[in-house]
């Protein structure tokens, strides 16, 4: 099997921009799909509302494209109903963090398992360049005419404390480093989350004057590096890429099948 | 005799649930709902299906139409603030056509209202709740034997429709106890979704009615691997704006539900055949039009009970036809 075979090439040519950053992620998450084998069946990708949800159109799994910010409240009547499914959730970050917040961070305190992917372009893409929970402080958007003064979440520190028992981040410079990222997250039974720092051109580069999708792209190795890394070490400023947590913890689908052994056995009554 | 229950109307439901074959529930606890949650919370996984508290009523909405598509009988049951939270979703099941019950046990409001006691002021939000155009099917009870067997026939028109089916309890019958027969298996009909029969490797159109207007589906994790979308699609489940694709699906979600409103539609009728005046009424308020029927015939007043059933697709032609020997 190739990439190709992975798409609905009947539905190209796709939405997003030149130059936008969720196509690589597309990419990546594919290759990792490929190289993990996993078939096409045993896939349901669910995603909500926005550029980046877009990408559960193209691609030959079941594909459940739902609601703005409700991907993973979806994805979990989906996983709870037939665990052996194996569920992947694209995000962006509005989508993800501001609307659907309070899923996300339930989703990690169930640790069920799903794979989220917050495609992370610190703006509204789908609705024109307005400034989301990721922005930050400092940053021009449609709806910060005179800058933001909004604080942001850290979607690695939100995922860990809320219970997430996978987490890590990484770029669309860094494509070949997300497949592996996504590859770890899929295997990982649990609630996985990537983050994936992903340019939106069109809107935050050209409000926030970060250049074309090249020199964004450039950006994003500039402004990270990896975990462990001496330049890390060196320049606490940079912002950590690679995995941040990796733990066991049990899954919520198989704690399920334990509550009903001891229904089935009457103990409830 | 364990087939005869006292029991609240609330659990009547349960029972009705179990009945048609639920195994999958998602839920947010509020009075005065929530006996259902607690019973399906015991009685699902007792059976091998699946229970969850989700994070909220909306969280509760979408996890059932997630179970639906993996090929689950799915419900969830709320009153009347959680009802106005699961309105969008429940206009994506209309629009995606996804089989789903929801329970409204009604209280009073607006707002959080009066929650312990009872109200049946949802009507137009069961109609109108989620935005845009959209049909909808909302089906009521008076008593617990047809709380039992009205809320098969929301799980039987769900399935057969492939559309979400609003059950529009109130708190005075959900929480009133009676006597509830339950019916052997096979006494009521109970209806499971049609599935496709396209072989593997032969394209599947998932939104492409047959000619009764009915979709046969295919459960996600099976041979068929389609889009599913809120946006409107073509037969193949995908977005698309064409006016000709708009036009189509709106009017096929249109006429699926009115074109079969006879077969949708259900009443109880009582003194009617002599009646000058005719009380309409539903829910716990079919019960006091009854009483009243009763006492005032006594003094020689001839008033008679058209209980309605289904409320929406709303039954105009049976309200005209039962009226019209009315003063
Ligand atoms: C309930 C609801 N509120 C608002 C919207 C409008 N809306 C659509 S996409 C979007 C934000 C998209 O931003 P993000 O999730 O970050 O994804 P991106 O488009 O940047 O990939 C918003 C606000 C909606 N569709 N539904
Ligand atoms: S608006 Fe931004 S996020 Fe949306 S497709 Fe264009 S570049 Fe990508």
């Amino acid at each position: 099997m190739a990439v190709q075979d992975l798409l609905r090439q009947r539905f190209f040519p796709h939405m997003w921009c030149p130059g936008c950053g969720h196509g690589t992620v597309l990419n990546s998450l594919l290759r990792a799909v490929l190289e993990l084998g996993l078939s096409k069946n045993e896939i349901v990708m669910t995603s909500g509302i926005g550029c980046s949800a877009r990408i559960s159109g193209y691609v030959d799994f079941h594909s459940l494209h739902t609601l703005h910010g409700r991907a993973l409240a979806f994805a979990t009547g989906v996983k709870l109903s037939k665990p052996e499914l194996t569920l992947l959730v694209p995000m962006g970050d509005g989508d993800a963090l501001a609307i659907g917040g309070n899923h996300f961070i339930h989703a990690a305190r169930r640790n069920i398992d799903i794979t989220a992917i917050v495609m992370n372009n610190r703006i509204y893409g789908m609705t024109g360049g307005q400034f989301s929970p990721l922005s930050g402080i400092g940053v021009k958007a449609t709806t910060a005419p005179y800058s933001t003064i909004d604080n942001n979440f850290d979607v690695v520190e939100l995922a860990t404390a809320a219970g997430a028992t996978f987490v890590a981040r990484s770029t669309t410079y860094h494509a070949r480093e997300c497949t592996e990222l996504i590859k770890k997250a899929i295997l990982h039974k649990g609630f996985s989350v990537v983050e994936i720092l992903s340019q939106c051109p069109t809107h935050f580069g050209r409000k926030n004057r970060e250049g074309d999708a090249g020199q964004m792209l450039e950006n994003y190795k500039k402004i990270t590096a990896k975990r462990g890394s001496k330049a890390l070490e060196e320049n606490p400023g940079l912002i950590g890429r690679g995995i941040f947590v990796e733990k066991e913890k049990p899954e919520y689908c198989q704690e399920y099948e334990k509550t009903i052994a001891l229904a089935m056995k009457g103990a409830g009554r | 005799m364990n087939n005869v229950k006292f029991v609240q109307g609330n659990e009547a439901c349960v029972e009705g649930a179990l009945y048609a074959g639920v195994d999958f529930y998602a839920g947010y606890p509020i009075t005065p709902s929530t006996e259902i949650a607690e019973h399906l919370s015991a009685r699902l996984p007792a059976r091998g299906g699946k229970f969850i508290q989700m994070e909220d009523e909306i969280a509760s909405m979408c996890a059932i139409i997630g179970a639906s598509l993996t090929g689950h009988k799915v419900m969830t049951a709320t009153s009347g603030p959680g009802f106005s939270l699961k309105q969008e979703a429940i206009g994506y099941a209309c629009m995606a056509e996804i089989p789903c019950v929801i329970v409204n046990v009604q209280r009073g409001g607006p707002s959080t209202g009066n929650p312990t006691h009872v109200g049946q002021g949802d009507i137009n939000q069961a109609r109108w709740g989620t935005h845009g155009d959209h049909a909808i099917i909302a089906l009521t009870a008076s008593n617990h034997q047809d709380v039992f067997s009205m809320t098969v026939e929301a799980f039987n028109l769900a399935e057969t429709y492939r559309t979400p089916v609003i059950l529009l309890l109130d708190e005075a019958v959900g929480h009133m106890r009676e006597k509830l027969v339950i019916p052997e298996a096979g006494e009521l009909e109970t209806v499971d979704r049609l599935r496709t029969s396209v072989p593997k490797g032969v394209d599947y159109r998932p939104y492409l009615p047959r000619e009764d207007g009915r979709l046969p589906m295919s459960d996600f994790g099976a041979e068929h691997r389609y889009n599913v979308t809120g946006l409107y699609h073509d037969m193949w489940g995908f977005p698309s704006a064409s006016p000709r694709v708009v036009n189509e699906l709106l009017r096929h979600l249109i006429d699926k539900i009115d074109n079969n409103s006879n077969a949708i539609i259900r009443y109880k009728e009582k003194f009617l055949e002599d009646a000058d005046y005719v009380l309409i009424s539903y829910g716990s308020s079919a019960r006091s039009a009854i009483h009243l029927a009763k006492n005032r015939r006594e003094k020689g007043e001839k008033i008679g009970v058209l209980e309605l059933q289904t409320i929406w697709p709303f039954p105009a032609e049976i309200v005209r036809e039962k009226c019209a020997g009315a003063r």
